[in-house]
C-alpha cells in the first residue's frame, strides 16, 4: 500500500496500490471501517490480479472534495506569496518535523512506565538500544 | 475535483533547498523488481503484516527519532486499545485516534473472519519509517524481517508505510 506515489515508483516494489490520501492514512480515514474495509479489499484485489512486475494500481478514493490539503503539504507558506514572503514564512518555520534523538518518543508517560516495568517483550534491536 | 498525486521526491528537494541542506538521497531501484506470482488463492493464504508507521504496543520501548532500525512484534490479537504511535515525519493525531489508518489489523482480522482470506499470520511487524539510512534498512532491517516472514511461513505480505 502507499501514499507516495513518487517514492513508491522511485523504490519500485513488485505490487503496490495507491492510496491518494494525505501521510499517516494509508489503509484509510480514522473511524470510518466501512472505507478501511473497501480499501483493504481492493489492495488484495491489487495483488491478487496485477500480472506486471512494478505495476502501482491507482485506487479511486478522494480524501475530499477539493484536495486542497495537498497545497499544505510541506508548504508552510502560502503558494500565492511573494518571494519575499515566502521567504520570510520558511524562515519562522523552516521545518516542522520533531527533534531527532535516541530517546524513545513514548506517546504518554503512562506508557513509558508500562515499557519499564514490563522489559519490552517483542522489541527486537538490531544496533545496541538506547541507554 | 481530484487533483494529481502530490510529487513527495519534489517538495522535500525543494524543502531541503530552502532550508540549505545537500538534496536527499532517494532509494531508486531500477531494475525490475523481483515479482512471484500468488502460491495460492487469497482466501487459502497465511497473510503478513508489516507496517511502517511507528506502533508499538503499551508495554513495549517507544520508537526513537534517529535512525531508529530496531522493530516490534506485535501479537495479531492484540487490541486495539493497547496500540500507539511514535513517529516524528507525519501527523500522528489520526492514527493515534485509530490506529487501523497505518496498521491496519482489526481490518484484516475482519476480512480473515468472513474468509475472504484464510487467516492473519501470529505476529505483525513495525517499526519507525523515518530511518534516512538507506543502507541500515537494507543491510539490517529488511533481511530481519524478510526472515521473519520466511519463519511465519506467510503466503503474502500487506506493507503498510506512511
Amino acid at each position: 500500500m502507499t501514499s507516495a506515489l513518487s517514492i513508491t515508483r522511485s523504490v519500485n516494489p513488485p505490487r503496490a496500490a495507491f492510496v491518494d490520501f494525505p501521510l499517516g492514512h494509508t489503509a484509510g480515514k480514522a473511524g470510518d471501517k466501512p472505507l478501511q474495509r473497501k480499501i483493504m479489499i481492493d489492495t488484495l484485489s491489487a495483488l491478487d490480479s496485477i500480472q506486471v512486475p512494478g505495476d502501482i494500481r491507482h485506487l479511486s478514493y478522494q480524501w475530499s472534495d477539493d484536495d486542497s490539503w495537498k497545497d499544505r503539504v510541506m508548504r508552510p507558506a502560502k503558494t500565492t506569496a511573494t518571494t519575499t514572503e515566502s521567504t520570510a514564512a520558511s524562515k519562522q518555520n523552516p521545518d516542522d518535523r520533531l527533534e531527532r534523538t535516541t530517546e524513545p518518543q513514548y506517546q504518554s508517560p503512562a506508557d513509558q512506565r508500562a515499557a519499564m516495568s514490563a522489559g519490552c517483550p517483542g522489541c527486537v534491536f538490531l544496533e545496541s538500544p538506547p541507554a | 475535483m481530484s487533483r494529481p498525486p502530490v510529487d513527495y521526491i519534489e517538495r522535500t528537494r525543494s524543502q531541503y533547498q530552502s532550508l540549505g541542506y545537500p538534496p536527499y538521497q532517494w532509494v531508486e531501484n531500477k531494475l525490475a523488481p523481483p515479482f512471484v506470482p500468488l502460491s495460492r488463492p487469497l482466501h487459502e493464504s497465511r497473510v503478513g503484516l508489516i507496517a511502517s508507521g511507528g506502533i508499538y504496543r503499551v508495554g513495549q520501548m517507544a520508537f526513537h527519532f534517529k535512525d531508529d532500525v530496531s522493530y516490534r512484534e506485535i501479537d495479531t490479537d492484540a487490541p486495539m486499545s493497547e496500540l500507539r504511535i511514535s513517529h516524528f515525519a507525519y501527523d500522528t493525531a489520526d492514527a493515534r485516534r485509530d490506529p487501523n489508518v497505518v496498521f491496519p489489523l482489526q481490518t484484516l482480522r475482519e476480512l480473515a473472519h468472513v474468509s475472504r482470506i484464510r487467516e492473519l499470520a501470529s505476529k505483525a511487524y513495525t517499526f519507525m519509517g523515518g530511518i534516512y539510512s538507506a543502507r541500515k534498512v537494507r543491510s539490517l532491517l529488511a533481511p530481519a524481517l524478510a526472515d521473519r516472514m520466511v519463519r511465519d511461513e506467510v503466503d503474502v505480505v500487506v506493507l503498510v508505510p506512511v
